[in-house]
C-alpha cells in the first residue's frame, strides 16, 4: 500500500477512494451516488420483490378490448427490428427491469420489450400496435415514482435506451438537440465541454432520459433558478400513436404561430404521443458554486431565511432546500459512520447553493447574508464548503433522503405543492394521523411505518412527505390514501408538484384539477389516441 | 523542558481535488485559469490533526500557527485554516512563483525558528507536484526527528513523548521520538470538520500575518529543475467484449497475455 500510493499520484489515490468508496472515508459521496443510480431490482436484492400489480389491486381489470401478443405480432415486429432490438420473457428471464418500478411498488406482466434505434421504427411500432389494438408502455430510464414506466398487465415496452444520440448543439445560442433515450447525466457532461449546463437536475441524473423527463415534466433542484421544462424545451419530435411524426425540433425561441403543441406533450407521461426528440436551451455553466448548509429552530425561521437569501443572494441564488430532523435522522442511520455537518441537532436544516460567474462576488455576498442571518438568530448554526468534496457531501444530505427513506423496507412518497405557509402542515397532519392509527413507531419493529419526513425545495412550493415503511400494507395505504389528497386540496394545493400522475395518482386528479380541465384532457386524449393504446390505466 | 506545544501547520493552496486538471495548450503546465483552488487535502488532515491535539490537551497546546507560501490568493485557505480552528497565521507571498520543496523547506525553517514552534504538522505531499519532499528536507534542515506518512498521532502529557503509527505493507509501524518533531500526515490520519458559520466568522478577526518573499532574501528560490514538457497521459483504448470462454483463451493467446 505504502509504495503503491507513493509511485500513484496523490491526485488519483484521493479519487481511487473517491470511486471505491473504501479508501477514503469521508468520500461517502461518490459510492453512494452510484448505488442510486441503479435503477433496477438488484439494488434492494435481499427486499422481497414486488407483488404483480394486477394481484395488489385485484379491482382493475385488463380491457378485453386489448388484444393479446401473439405469434404474428412478433413476426412483423421482428421484420422491423434487428434481434438486439428485442428482449423477450422466458422461464427465467422475467424482465424484471423493464416490469418492475425503481421503488418495487408495482410489477407488470410484460412478455416483451422493443428497444428501436431509430424513429422510423418507433412509427411503425406505433401504427402496428394502434391498428393491432396492443396496449404499449413508453419506457426512458424507469425511474419514476408514480408508477407510470411500468406496465399493469401485458402491455408491450417501448423502451428508449438505444435511441440514444446528440443530434447537435449549437454553443452560440445554448441550443441542444439530442434523442429522448440520452441518459440526463450524460447530456450534462456533453454539455460541460462546451461551458453549458443542462437546466434540470435531479437524483436519478445517472439513469434517467432527456425525453423521460420532459414526458413527465420534472422538477428538480435547479428549477428555482432556471425555470420548468415548459419554458427551456424548444421543440419536440413525436410520435402520435398512428405513426405520424410530429417534429417541431427546429423551432425557435419566439414563434407566436398557432398553438404551442409541444406543451401538450410536457408532462402527458406518454399517454398521447412518444417523445423521440428533444430541443431544449440551455444556459451557460455556473463557474463559482457555493454551498451552505444551516440549522434552524422551526419552520417560521426556514420561511425567514428564504426571504432573505432571496432579497440578498438574489440572481446568484440556485437552489434552497429545506429537510426536518426526521429526514436527517433516517440519512443519518443510511450513511452509517459520515458525521452530520452539524454537531447539534436542530428541528430544521437548510441547505443554500449559490452559483454564479465570480468567486468572489459570490463569497462576499453569500458571507454577508449568512453573517446577517446568524446575528440576528435566524440560523442557530451552520457550514460552509470550503472545497468541492465537502460541497458534494453536504448535497449528500439532503441527496440522500429518498434512497433513506426507502432503505427500511419501502417507502410511500408524496410530492405535493401547497402555499409556502401551510408547506410543512402536511407532515404534521400526516405524522398525527399515522401516530393516532398506532401505525408509527421508529423502534419497534411490529408497526409497518419507521417514520413520515419531510423536506423539498421551498424555492418552489414543493414539499416531499415520504413515509418510510418496514413493508407496503394496506392500513398505511388507507391511512394516508385519500387523506393527503383531501388535506392538500383543502389547502389549495397540487398532489403532484413534479412526479406526476402515473398509476399511484391516477384517481386523484380531481382533487388538483376541476371537472372541466379533466373534461378537455379527456377529450384530448380520445383525439390522438381513439383506441387508448399507450400507456393505459394510468394518469387519467 | 516546557511543557507547551506550539503547533505549525504548513498548508498549500492547489486545485481542487475533485476537479480533472488539464494540460494548458502551450504544454508548459497545468491550465489554471477559471479553476476552483483549494487546501491541499493532505494539509487539511494536518490542521485537523493539530486542533484535535489542542482539543485534547487544552492547558498543553500554547498556539497553532498557520503558514502558506503562495499567491495572495493562499489567503482564502488560511482563512479556512483559521476557521478550522488555527490561532494565527502566516501568508508568505510568493506571487505567481512556484517553488520547489527544498526552498520551501528553508523559508519554513525560519519560520518554524520565528514561532518558536516545537511541533511542524504538514500534508505528507502536496497533490499538484506529489514530490513528498518538504517535510523530510524540513527535518533535516532543522535537525528534528520526523515521523512521516501518519496514520495516528498520539502526545503523551506527562513525556512530552509523540507517538505516531504509519500504515507499511502488510501492518502498522509505530514510531516515538520526543520534542521537537516534524509529522507528516497520510489519508487515514482523520476527517477534516467543516467550517462553521461561527468560526468563519471568528475567522476573519484572526490575526494575519502578510510577508513576501523579500523577507527571505537569503533563500534561493528559483528553480533547479527545468520543466520540458507537459502532456496528458495516453488514452486507454476501449476494451473488447467476447461471446465465450474459448474466444477469450484465444484473444488473450493472440496478445501473448497468457
Amino acid at each position: 500500500m505504502l509504495r503503491f500510493s507513493i509511485q500513484r499520484s496523490a491526485r488519483a489515490v484521493f479519487r481511487a477512494g473517491a470511486s471505491s468508496g473504501a479508501l477514503l472515508p469521508r468520500s461517502f459521496a461518490p459510492s453512494l451516488t452510484s448505488a442510486m443510480r441503479i435503477p433496477n431490482s438488484l439494488q434492494y436484492s435481499t427486499k422481497l420483490p414486488p407483488k404483480l400489480t394486477s394481484e395488489s389491486y385485484p379491482n382493475i381489470e385488463r380491457l378485453a378490448s386489448f388484444k393479446k401478443l401473439a405469434a404474428d405480432d412478433m413476426t412483423f415486429f421482428r421484420s422491423i427490428l434487428s434481434e438486439s432490438e428485442i428482449l423477450l420473457a422466458t422461464e427465467d428471464e422475467d424482465l424484471a427491469l423493464f416490469n418492475e418500478d425503481w421503488m418495487r411498488k408495482y410489477k407488470g406482466q410484460s412478455k416483451v420489450v422493443l428497444r428501436p434505434k431509430k424513429v422510423e421504427q418507433v412509427a411503425q411500432i406505433l401504427k402496428y400496435c394502434n391498428e393491432q389494438k396492443l396496449a404499449v408502455v413508453p419506457q426512458g430510464g424507469n425511474t419514476g415514482l408514480v408508477g407510470g414506466s411500468v406496465p399493469v398487465f401485458d402491455e408491450i415496452v417501448l423502451s428508449l435506451t438505444q435511441l440514444n444520440k446528440i443530434r447537435e448543439f449549437d454553443p452560440v445560442s445554448g441550443i441542444l438537440k439530442c434523442d429522448a433515450g440520452v441518459i440526463l447525466e450524460n447530456a450534462d457532461s456533453f454539455l460541460a465541454q462546451h461551458g453549458y449546463v443542462f437546466p434540470l437536475d435531479l437524483g436519478a441524473k445517472g439513469s434517467c432520459h432527456v425525453g423521460g423527463v420532459v414526458a413527465t415534466n420534472a422538477g428538480g433542484l435547479r428549477l428555482l433558478r432556471y425555470g420548468s421544462l415548459h419554458g427551456t424545451v424548444l421543440g419536440l419530435e413525436v410520435v402520435l400513436p398512428n405513426g405520424e411524426i410530429l417534429n417541431s425540433m427546429n423551432a425557435l425561441r419566439k414563434d407566436n404561430t398557432g398553438y404551442d403543441l409541444k406543451q401538450l406533450f410536457i408532462g402527458s407521461e406518454g399517454t398521447i404521443g412518444v417523445i423521440t426528440g428533444v430541443s431544449i436551451l440551455t444556459p451557460p455553466r455556473p463557474k463559482a458554486i457555493n454551498v451552505s448548509f444551516l440549522g434552524v429552530d422551526s419552520y417560521e425561521a426556514v420561511q425567514k431565511v428564504f426571504v432573505q437569501a432571496k432579497q440578498e443572494l438574489s440572481e446568484i441564488l440556485s437552489a434552497f432546500e429545506f429537510m426536518d430532523l426526521n429526514s436527517q435522522n433516517l440519512a443519518r442511520k443510511h450513511l452509517k459512520d459520515v458525521p452530520h455537518p452539524l454537531e447539534d441537532e436542530y428541528p430544521f436544516y437548510i441547505l443554500i447553493e449559490t452559483s454564479g460567474s465570480n468567486k468572489e462576488h459570490d463569497d462576499t455576498k453569500l458571507e454577508a447574508f449568512l453573517e446577517k442571518a446568524m446575528e440576528d438568530g435566524t440560523v442557530l448554526d451552520g457550514v460552509v464548503a470550503q472545497d468541492e468534496t465537502e460541497l458534494r457531501n453536504l448535497w449528500e444530505w439532503r441527496e440522500s433522503i429518498p434512497e433513506s427513506s426507502q432503505a427500511g423496507g419501502g417507502v410511500y412518497k408524496y410530492d405535493v405543492s401547497l402555499p409556502l405557509k401551510d408547506l410543512y402542515s402536511l407532515v404534521e397532519a400526516a405524522n398525527e394521523k399515522l401516530n393516532e392509527q398506532g401505525l408509527l413507531s421508529e423502534t419497534d419493529a411490529a408497526k409497518p411505518v419507521i417514520s413520515a419526513v419531510g423536506y423539498g425545495h421551498v424555492g418552489d412550493g414543493n414539499l416531499h412527505l415520504n413515509v418510510a415503511v418496514r413493508e407496503y400494507t394496506k392500513d398505511v395505504e388507507k391511512a394516508l390514501e385519500p387523506f393527503v389528497y383531501e388535506f392538500i386540496s383543502s389547502k389549495n394545493g397540487s398532489i403532484s408538484a413534479e412526479h406526476g400522475l402515473g398509476f399511484q395518482k391516477r384517481n386523484y386528479i380531481g382533487y388538483s384539477k376541476n371537472d372541466q380541465e379533466i373534461k378537455m384532457i379527456k377529450q384530448l386524449k380520445s383525439l390522438y389516441d381513439p383506441n387508448a393504446i399507450l400507456n393505459p390505466y394510468k394518469y387519467v | 523542558m516546557s511543557k507547551s506545544l506550539r503547533i505549525l501547520v504548513p498548508v498549500k493552496r492547489v486545485i481542487d481535488y475533485a476537479i480533472k486538471p488539464r494540460v494548458n495548450k502551450a504544454g508548459t503546465g497545468v491550465e489554471k485559469t477559471g479553476v476552483k483552488f483549494s487546501m491541499n487535502p493532505f494539509d487539511d488532515i494536518a490542521v485537523e490533526e493539530a486542533v484535535r491535539i489542542k482539543e485534547t490537551h487544552k492547558k498543553m497546546v500554547e498556539t497553532i500557527h498557520a503558514v502558506s507560501i503562495g499567491p495572495a490568493k493562499a489567503q482564502d485557505i488560511l482563512r479556512t485554516a483559521l476557521a478550522k480552528g488555527a490561532d494565527t497565521c502566516t501568508l508568505i507571498d510568493a506571487k505567481e512563483k512556484e517553488l520547489e520543496p527544498l526552498a520551501v523547506a528553508k523559508i519554513l525553517k525560519q519560520v518554524v525558528a520565528k514561532q518558536n514552534a516545537n511541533l511542524v504538522i504538514l500534508g505528507k505531499q502536496s497533490i499538484d507536484d506529489d514530490c513528498n519532499n518538504t517535510g523530510q528536507m524540513l527535518a533535516g534542515l532543522l535537525n528534528w526527528p520526523q515521523a512521516t506518512n501518519a496514520a495516528k498521532v498520539e502526545v503523551d502529557a506527562s513525556s512530552m513523548i509523540v507517538r505516531v503509527t504509519r500504515e507499511i505493507d502488510g501492518g502498522e509501524e509505530t514510531v516515538s521520538a520526543p520534542l521537537p518533531l516534524v509529522i507528516s500526515t497520510d489519508l487515514r490520519l482523520n476527517q477534516p470538520r467543516y467550517a462553521t458559520l461561527p468560526n468563519l466568522m471568528k475567522a476573519k478577526k484572526k490575526p494575519m500575518e502578510k510577508l513576501s518573499l523579500s523577507d527571505f532574501a537569503d533563500v534561493p528560490t528559483d528553480p533547479r529543475l527545468e520543466v520540458l514538457k507537459v502532456e496528458e497521459p495516453a488514452t486507454r483504448s476501449a476494451g473488447i467484449k467476447v461471446a465465450s470462454v474459448d474466444e477469450l483463451i484465444e484473444k488473450l493467446k493472440a496478445n501473448k497475455a497468457i
